[in-house]
């Protein structure tokens, strides 16, 4: 049995994992079943229907043009995880090799190299994202690359670390006996040995990259309207927290579902992972 | 003579280590001073000394698994410290290392049929089937089932691990394995065991070794000649046999009382130690072992002594054996530690 199939076994096997995998796989499936299970078309108003509360025939009410609250969430979803899923995975990819890079050639240069991320992670993520989509202007792809940029830094680290303990190790040396070039000991010795931590890493970076766009999207710079995000219906629902809190509130507790189920899973499979664990 | 496989003339390797805030010093660690020796095709070599003396690095050194300070190393008369690219490669193929620690030594996330063929598809040997088919002859050669091939390290224990690392060295098929404490890190069952592979592999296979030891009695079965080292420098070389029967360097001449022997004749004879390795950071001047010699003669602590060939095919550096010191020729260390 491979080390990552025991880790996902111990991982399984605890209830607090069990359920925010649940969590975030019920939201996924809304999210990619939406065309099909979602009761509305998310942006077709129905002034009649307007700040419904929520009923049999809109489960979670309507927002002040009539859209259907459900439908809207489920649509909403899409942007929320491919966003943090594409800014997540573009920042795993680069920020692991810059880390892995960095500590395998070592010296001054990586000393430089690291320096420039501990100033790239002196930025508070939003205002790392803020800066970069005012810069670039609102759209999807601005959006990744804006959380993207927010969370190379803390993979390159968490890349580093143990790459500098991997390179002295005998089957590193053996490799450069062996005549292996430095290429193929970075990416087929060293991140084969780093990939988990990696993972887990991006499981509960994932959660923040979450909350980034909610936020982005809150303050008017994420995905432009009609198209329904998180954040922008909760921002929309604000207007009117008096007469229909549930407008802010359903968007709400969909982004802190979606965290928690993110985070739990993140919590467990770091638990999964830990090295102290790991030969049992 | 013949042409030698290995040949190393005035190897040297420092390190500068800068400790101290916020004005660090440099110091320099001489791991590795002064050491030349040849090895001839098929020749085993024992490169023996206390921990810390270098004995490590100067293997390194040669296999350029770290870059020499200064000195040449020469296979088959190619200069392997120069060697770029391909060139390189292919030296590389012909000298292989076996390590110390078997945990380390492998890959725990690669399988280690993958570990065996992966060599092979570097230096375009084998892929595919007829990879896998050699990877399998391999397994069986170091005395491990077919089967092996699809599991992971963490499945074997350090015996057979050795064993895996073994082989990895033999695929790119080598001429020269340096094998640094390769049975240092097992249970002595198996040390015995993993030996008797080594030199049953030497034999059918034509294999030189530098076999790098602390463990005399091995070395003694195993090598032909021997390099006794101490603080970056060899004191005594020669034939195995002679040299640890009857050493002439004082400090081999301590190792070698420090060692065992199953011989019943000899018990009783306490190990005569005298203090310990001074550090490579601060050596004592001229010869650096006479602060811990019964000898000590005036010109121990201000010349260090060359190493000298004898008539025996020996070679010693010591101040005793040689013509400067004033004293004769014939000196035994017998008659300096009475």
């Amino acid at each position: 049995m491979t080390p990552i199939r025991r880790a996902l076994m111990r991982a399984t096997s605890n209830p607090t994992t069990t359920a925010g995998a649940i969590i975030t796989l019920l939201i996924v499936a809304a999210a990619v079943l939406a065309p099909f299970l979602a009761p509305y078309d998310p942006t077709e108003q129905d002034i009649i229907a307007r700040l419904q509360g929520p009923s049999d025939e809109f489960l979670l009410g309507t927002d002040q043009f009539g859209r259907d609250i459900l439908s809207r969430l489920m649509w909403g979803a899409q942007i929320s995880l491919t966003v943090s899923l594409g800014a997540i995975a573009a920042a795993i990819v680069i920020g692991g090799v810059i880390g892995m890079v960095s500590g395998y050639i070592g010296g001054k240069f990586d000393l430089i190299v690291m320096q420039t991320m501990d100033v790239l992670l002196s930025f508070p993520s939003l205002i790392l994202g803020l800066i970069v989509v005012a810069l670039l202007g609102p759209d999807l792809i601005n959006l990744v690359i804006a959380i993207a940029l927010t969370a190379i830094a803390p993979f390159a680290r968490i890349a580093r670390a143990p790459t500098l303990v991997l390179k002295e190790r005998a089957f590193v040396e053996a490799g450069h006996a062996l005549g292996y070039s430095h290429t193929r000991i970075i990416f087929r010795h060293i991140l084969p040995n780093i990939l988990s931590e990696l993972l887990v890493m991006g499981s509960l970076w994932m959660a923040t990259a979450v909350r980034t766009e909610a936020s982005l999207s809150f303050i008017g710079l994420g995905v432009k309207p009609p198209t329904p995000t998180w954040g922008g219906m909760t921002r929309d629902g604000f207007e009117n927290i008096l007469d229909a809190p549930w407008l802010a509130i359903f968007p709400g507790i969909a982004i802190l579902l979606l965290v928690l189920g993110l985070n739990m899973v993140g919590d467990g499979l770091r638990d999964a992972t830990d090295p102290k664990l790991r030969n049992e | 003579m013949n042409s030698p496989l290995l040949e190393v003339r005035g190897l040297q390797k420092h390190f500068l280590q800068r400790r101290g805030f916020p004005w660090p010093k440099t110091t320099t660690i001489r791991a590795v001073e002064d050491i030349s020796l040849t090895i001839q095709p098929g020749e085993a070599m024992g490169l023996v000394g206390e921990s810390g003396c270098g004995k490590s690095t100067a293997a390194r050194a040669m296999l350029r698994l770290i870059e020499p300070t200064a000195g040449t190393v020469r296979f088959k008369g190619e200069n392997v410290l120069t060697a770029r690219g391909e060139a390189l490669k292919t030296m590389r193929r012909r000298m292989q290392i076996v390590f110390q620690d078997p945990y380390s030594s492998l890959n725990p996330r690669q399988t280690v049929g993958s570990a065996l063929m992966e060599p092979m598809a570097v230096h375009n040997i084998a892929t595919g089937p007829d990879a896998r088919r050699r990877a399998a002859a391999l397994l069986d050669e170091v005395g491990l089932p077919a089967d092996a091939l699809d599991r992971y390290p963490h499945e074997f224990s350090g015996g057979q691990r050795q064993r895996i690392g073994i082989a990895r060295a033999l695929t790119v098929e080598p001429e020269l394995i340096v094998a640094d404490e390769p049975v240092s890190a097992l249970d002595v069952s198996v040390q015995a065991q993993v030996l008797l592979l080594l030199r049953e592999l030497r034999e059918r296979r034509g294999l030189a070794f530098l076999f790098v030891s602390h463990d005399l009695s091995v070395v003694r079965w195993f090598c032909d000649t021997v390099a006794v080292m101490y603080l970056g420098r060899i004191v005594e070389q020669g034939p195995v046999a002679e040299v640890l029967r009857a050493p002439l360097h004082p400090y081999a001449n301590m190792l070698r009382e420090a060692s065992p022997e199953p011989d019943p004749s000899r018990r009783g004879i306490l190990p005569r130690i005298i203090g310990e390795i001074p550090s490579a950071a601060a050596p004592p001047p001229g010869c650096a072992f006479h602060p811990r010699c019964g000898a000590g003669l005036a010109i121990c602590s201000k010349i260090v002594p060359p190493l000298k060939a004898l008539s025996d095919g020996r070679a010693v550096a010591c101040h005793l054996y040689s013509p400067i010191s004033g004293r004769p020729f014939s000196t035994t260390p017998a008659a300096i530690s009475a």
